[in-house]
């Protein structure tokens, strides 16, 4: 979960880590408020879950509380890559001799969290990582071992920071760390770490995000930020397909029906499970197919939530046929899931045989599962037909492209609705 | 000669009258495993399916008088860690994390304190392992008979992030008559206790094995690192791999499918993988159907070589 740059600087200030000064306004009058109480030139950011914000206009500085206040009315009111902004943060513009790097991430390979240590900030790490690699310090600190400052201390001096200043950087270091640890992040950054004129350290920007999995370990300190527990914090805000879906997966505790996600096409998916999705939602682009939706069923849903979750796939418009695909099931019943797509067919009012193109899922019950298909004349296969040929039929059967395409070519076509789509629920 | 288990493994199981677990018992003692004792707190002189439940692993150990080879941990998410710590401190030596949703830093803990011991983890969220005709650890394959159906013994090594594709895979494999020696649900999330590249050595030095095919997604170092493993050992299998979520290249920050599984950065796209892949040797496949006839045109031209 994405904290915003505000929360992420309130949770350095709570650990001991000075920032510049500042606050958030939800309205011009509020950030000519702060701006007053600053008394100086101001920096005025969006807050918002995205990059680019320099370049999309969502950074401004100004002199006087007046100009500050007209800004934050341009910025409350731009939008940037879909998002509108939570607010502007308005910070004291302060004197920087130099910019800095601070951050706390994973190591998927070695399976520790590593500090990352620039003496070139202000700019986006992976392009210093590129091309300045002697400027980046790198080092992991256990897990089970208490943390020890000298770890920081090692990373800082790597990039040859010496006397005063690697005394003053170490504790920021390390608290980052602690913080980190503490707050099950998965990322946690300063950037710009400023030293400014007088000599002493400040954060100027901060990037956090929380693991989704340990939100329930922290609810004091996101109840302290504001969080709540409906913000879901994605790379985009869920549609209102989206919602519907989550809301059917939750009121049903049993299986799951998750990760709905709207696409633009015309051929509903009901599919699972974790990698099975994958491969079937690649399998009906690759033969030219237009999905309408992403989904992952599994852990033996319940006929109502396979039920549920098919009408909801089918009412949505531009939807001509579904398509009810999985990877071989050991967990998930077959005849359960049958019994669901076909329950949602009929209570529409629609005729199963042609509204299902295919369905494809073997395994535990199918026998039982493809009795009830046939009787209502639903084509179905059994495991010797393979995951793509299933997804090949339901696309031939829809009157998309069913000849196989080069998977390049099949990924870009699919881009540009599917994303714009995405992008701009 | 075999991969982790073998007929003669015991292990136990911790969180052993949840749900899930019973019937994971039950699947696999049919299936032939030697599940020797279950613990939940609390739950002492209980029975699963006739096997013994104890309040701890030490106190099972005790009653026993041996330490178990293994244990399946399908405790929940709050308490994978001290489960997993209490397995490793009793002086078992292969773990299988079943759990889902185990914040990282736990995850990277319990990893840690593995590598320090000298034990190994197979997940988290993951449905074990499987050496087919042979034993079975984990919910893989279902029921005994679904499992017998969609595995049979032969020359490939599999391993997936994804628990239903390592059924997917090995079924494709076992109908095309190539068979699977022994199949490992890594597992999904982020961190995982043992890697593609992790395991290759064992798969290496298993004569059973000829081949090796992987399940593979976005997000994550782990097909890089395999292949920089094959680029520097003079491996004699031939892999082929088959890449899912090609789609989430469009869509960097969502996640799909499972916990680690998102795009972050360049090198966590499946272009990127793909290539990496190809370029230390690596055959991807299209689509599962293709992987029997790669493995045995990668067998053939290996051989000839």
């Amino acid at each position: 979960m994405r904290l915003f740059e505000y929360e992420s600087r309130q949770i350095l200030e709570r650990e001991g880590i000075p920032v510049t000064k500042a606050g958030v306004a939800r309205t011009p009058e509020e950030a000519e408020r702060i701006a007053r109480e600053i008394a100086g030139p101001v920096v005025l950011k969006s807050q918002v879950l995205t990059g680019g914000r320099m370049k999309a206009g969502g950074v401004k500085f100004a002199d006087t509380p007046e100009e500050a206040r007209a800004h934050a009315e341009h910025i409350l009111g731009l939008e940037i890559n879909g998002h509108m902004p939570r607010g502007v943060l308005v910070g004291h513009k302060a004197p920087i001799a130099k910019e800095l790097y601070a951050g706390v991430i994973y190591d998927g390979t070695r399976k520790l969290p590593t500090f990352v240590f620039s003496d070139m900030g202000g700019i986006d790490i992976e392009e210093v990582a590129e091309t300045h690699p002697d400027h980046i310090g790198r080092g992991h600190f256990s897990t089970i071992l208490p943390q020890m400052d000298f770890r920081a201390k090692d990373v800082i001096a790597s990039v040859g920071i010496t006397g005063g200043d690697l005394n003053k950087l170490t504790p920021i270091l390390s608290k980052l760390a602690r913080l980190f640890v503490k707050y099950d992040m998965t990322l946690a950054e300063i950037n710009p770490l400023a030293q400014l004129e007088d000599g002493s350290f400040v954060a100027v920007d901060a990037h956090m995000d929380m693991e989704n999995e340990a939100r329930g370990r922290h609810k004091a300190l996101l109840a302290e930020l504001g969080v709540g527990d409906e913000e879901t914090r994605e790379a985009r805000e869920p549609t209102p397909f989206e919602i519907e879906g989550e809301r059917i997966d939750s009121v049903d505790h049993r299986g799951v029906a998750g990760n709905v996600t709207e696409f633009d096409g015309n051929l509903g998916l009901v599919i699972g499970a974790g990698g099975g999705s994958l491969t079937l939602f690649d399998a009906v682009r690759k033969y030219g197919g237009r999905p309408a939706n992403y989904c992952e069923i599994g852990g033996n849903p319940s006929v109502s939530k396979a039920c549920n979750l098919t009408k909801l796939v089918l009412q949505k418009p531009g939807v001509d046929k579904i398509a009810v695909m999985m990877s071989i099931v050991s967990n998930t019943r077959v005849d359960i899931v049958a019994r669901g797509v076909i329950k949602a067919c009929t209570e529409l009012g629609y005729d199963p045989a042609e509204k299902i193109a295919i369905f494809r899922i073997p395994g535990a019950w199918e026998d039982e599962g493809f009795k009830i298909l046939e009787r209502y004349g639903v084509e179905y296969c059994d495991r010797s037909v393979s995951m793509h040929e299933a997804a090949r039929r339901a696309v031939e059967k829809i009157g998309g492209q069913a000849a196989a395409q080069t998977p390049a070519a099949g990924a870009e076509e699919g881009t540009s609705g599917a994303a714009t789509e995405v992008t701009q629920p | 000669m075999s991969i982790l288990i073998d007929e003669s493994t015991t292990f136990i199981v911790q969180g052993i009258t949840g749900r899930e677990a019973v019937n994971l018992t039950r699947e696999c003692l049919d299936y032939g495993s030697k599940i020797v004792g279950g613990v939940t707190p609390g739950r002492r002189g209980r029975e699963v399916h006739g096997v013994p439940v104890y309040d701890s692993v030490a106190q099972l150990v005790g009653e026993l008088g041996f330490v178990p080879d293994g244990s399946v941990v399908t405790v929940p998410p709050a308490f994978a860690k001290d489960a997993v710590f209490e397995a490793i401190e009793a002086g078992i030596k292969l773990i299988v994390v079943v759990t889902e949703r185990i914040p990282r830093y736990d995850v990277a803990q319990m990893v840690e304190l593995a590598g320090l011991r000298g034990a190994r983890i197979i997940g988290p969220n993951c449905l074990g392992i499987i050496r087919p005709g042979v034993a079975k650890m984990g919910g893989i394959g279902g029921p005994a008979k679904d499992a017998q159906k969609a595995y049979k013994p032969g020359c490939v090594g599999v391993m997936s992030r994804s628990g239903g594709m390592t059924t997917e895979i090995s079924s494709t494999l076992s109908a095309a008559g190539l068979g699977v020696s022994t199949a490992i649900s890594i597992g999904g999330d982020a961190i995982i206790g043992s890697t593609y590249a992790e395991l290759m050595p064992l798969f290496e030095a298993d004569a059973q094995t000829e081949a090796i095919v992987i399940y593979t997604e976005p997000g994550g170092r782990m097909e890089a690192q395999l292949a920089e493993w094959v680029k520097q050992n003079d491996s004699r299998l031939p892999i082929v791999a088959f890449m899912a979520g090609r789609f989430m290249d469009e869509m960097p920050g969502m996640s799909f499918g499972h916990a680690g599984t998102i795009v972050e950065g360049k090198a966590d796209t499946a272009a990127e993988k793909i290539a990496r892949l190809q370029e230390a040797g690596i055959t991807v496949a299209e689509e599962i159907a293709e992987i029997p006839d790669l493995v045995r045109q990668k067998i053939a031209s290996k051989a000839v070589a």
